[in-house]
């Protein structure tokens, strides 16, 4: 298996739908700061995708498993997450 | 509240840090809530994950004997990698460990719950699917916790142990921990592989029921500095690996660069190396996973006490990444931090200058001892990229010419060699590994 939104598939969720746990701060940030997209290459989740067209970054927080990378690697402090209310999110069969 | 409403102490997270903090002070007869964000404990816990059953035993005793555990770790083997060879640096079968085994690969999700057990059978208070929103602090205090589901809780001191994942924030928040940095954690992936025990055994060379572990350096994280594994557990294969975050969030790099190091693309890399893949060959991933994981060293751990509160584990940055320990410094920690607050208990008295005995503690133990040893070991490879890449190449080359056998004369193989190692800077490869040996050895370090 090589392709990450299989892999994914293999995850048991809990989503909240309409409670995203993860915004991204500030657009005009991922839009006319960022040239390298960065949190779209070191997501493990691929949670992260730019959108050419919208001009924006689309978060797919329905993918997050939760390791919490995004809020330290964004190098302009642009992803804001928090912890899924409890029960929700990921939830691992073998960990 | 009223006094008699107010707990001895709450436990932030049912990770090996926090369950052994609880089962500490609940066997001493303490009042004390485990708080867990997971539906049940250990549902968003992971790691490689090899644990030593060590400091399980010096918190639970000879429980530990009924833990879920997967496969006694009776081989070690480290393999340095390029694209088209591994070379077995290590491969350490220690048939002590039959009879005396001290590591056995786990899956957390598993082994937490059975954790967590054991905290509420000792009469801590579990209390899972529940966020903790922030600390609650009261004139410069930690009295207690914002939860999401259970409102206000108070006590006389808080444990943190809320790792570093998604949302660990709860010290940030209430300054009393810096934000980490893209170089103090590395990030890791794994992916959990369904094979047939019989596989697993004919395939890693192990008598029913035992396991290995293999940890591969090199081309295997293509060169950045981490490494990938694979752990035996007793149905699965733990696959996995990786890098500092910040190899993966470098804004130097192009995107072809940074297409190549994503943790999806380590993971396929090593998934498909020619030693690797007969080994994992028509085993169905089950689960993939994410995890950071502190490699700041000595200088990245944050103040791990104040008043009404102490830190331990991930969130306190203890763990040797050289060495793979983790869960074990957590424990210990937890442990510690645990008998830290029974003797506050008895003082009545939970401020900074009593809580600082666990800190004091810790200085003392092996925990910070080694955390110490290892602190320069992961820069030395974020600067020194040549020790995984360049050198291990080289080295193959030279393997390669000396094994080889083509008609030349073994005299001329062996000048061959020395003059490929003299045109690639053969003198600074033996100084940068005496280099590398010496600081990761730090003999006079102490």
């Amino acid at each position: 298996m090589e392709k990450l939104t299989d892999k994914l598939f293999t995850n048991r969720y809990v989503e909240d739908t309409g409670h995203p746990h993860i915004e991204i701060a500030n657009q005009d940030v991922c839009r006319d700061k960022c040239s390298g997209k960065y949190c779209n290459y070191f997501c493990p989740a691929g949670v992260y995708e730019w959108d050419e067209e919208k001009r924006q970054t689309v978060v797919s927080f329905g993918n997050c498993v939760e390791c919490g990378a995004c809020a330290i690697g964004c190098p302009y402090d642009n992803i804001i997450c928090f912890t899924p209310r409890g029960g929700f999110g990921v939830q691992f069969r073998n960990g | 509240m009223a006094e008699e409403e107010k707990l001895d102490a709450i436990v932030v997270g049912a990770g090996p840090a926090g369950t052994a903090a609880a089962i500490t002070m609940a066997r001493a007869g303490l009042q004390v809530a485990l708080i867990e964000k997971g539906a049940q404990p250990g549902s968003k816990n992971v790691m490689g994950g090899i644990l030593y059953t060590h400091y399980l035993e010096q918190v639970v005793g000879d429980d530990w004997k009924t833990a879920a555990l997967e496969r006694p770790i009776i081989e070690e083997q480290r393999w340095m990698m390029t694209d088209q060879a591994a070379i077995r640096l290590l491969g350490y079968k220690n048939l002590r460990n039959r009879e005396r085994p001290h590591s056995y690969s786990v899956l957390r999700a598993r082994f937490d719950a059975w954790f967590a057990q054991k905290a509420e059978e000792a009469g801590a208070f579990v209390i899972p699917e529940t966020v903790v929103e922030e600390l609650i602090l009261k004139d410069g205090r930690v009295v207690g916790v914002r939860t999401g589901r259970e409102g206000d809780l108070l006590a006389d001191v808080v444990v943190v142990c809320e790792g570093i994942g998604l949302g660990s924030h709860l010290l940030e928040k209430a300054g009393l921990k810096k934000p980490l940095r893209a170089n103090q954690v590395a990030m890791a992936v794994k992916e959990i592989i369904a094979l047939d025990p019989g596989l697993i055994e004919a395939r890693f060379n192990c008598e029913p029921g035992e396991g290995a572990s293999i940890e591969c350096f090199g081309s295997a994280t293509r060169g950045l500095s981490g490494f990938m594994f694979i752990y035996t557990n007793k149905e699965t294969l733990s696959v996995g690996g990786g890098a500092l975050l910040s190899e993966m969030s470098d804004v130097r790099l192009s995107r072809d660069e940074l297409a190549r190091r994503t943790p999806n693309a380590l993971m396929n890399h090593f998934k498909s190396h020619p030693a690797i893949k007969p080994l994992i060959q028509g085993g169905e991933t089950v689960e993939y996973l994410a995890k950071m994981i502190p490699e700041g060293g000595y200088k990245a751990i944050p103040k791990v006490y104040g008043p009404g509160y102490l830190v331990c584990g991930d969130a306190a940055m203890l763990s040797n990444p050289v060495h793979r320990e983790g869960s074990n410094l957590a424990m210990e920690s937890g442990r510690i931090a645990g008998e830290t607050v029974i003797h506050a208990k008895e003082k009545g008295d939970f401020g900074e200058a009593s809580l600082r005995e666990y800190r004091m503690r810790l200085d003392r133990t092996w925990v910070m001892a080694d955390m110490k040893k290892y602190d320069g070991a992961v820069p030395l490879l974020e600067h020194n990229p040549q020790l995984l890449g360049k050198y291990p190449r080289l080295l193959d080359l030279a393997l390669d010419e000396f094994f080889r056998v083509d008609g030349v004369s073994k005299w001329e193989k062996q000048r061959r060699i020395v003059r490929m190692f003299r045109k690639h800077g053969g003198v600074r490869m033996i100084l940068d590994t005496a280099k590398a040996g010496w600081t990761l050895a730090r003999p006079f370090g102490r």
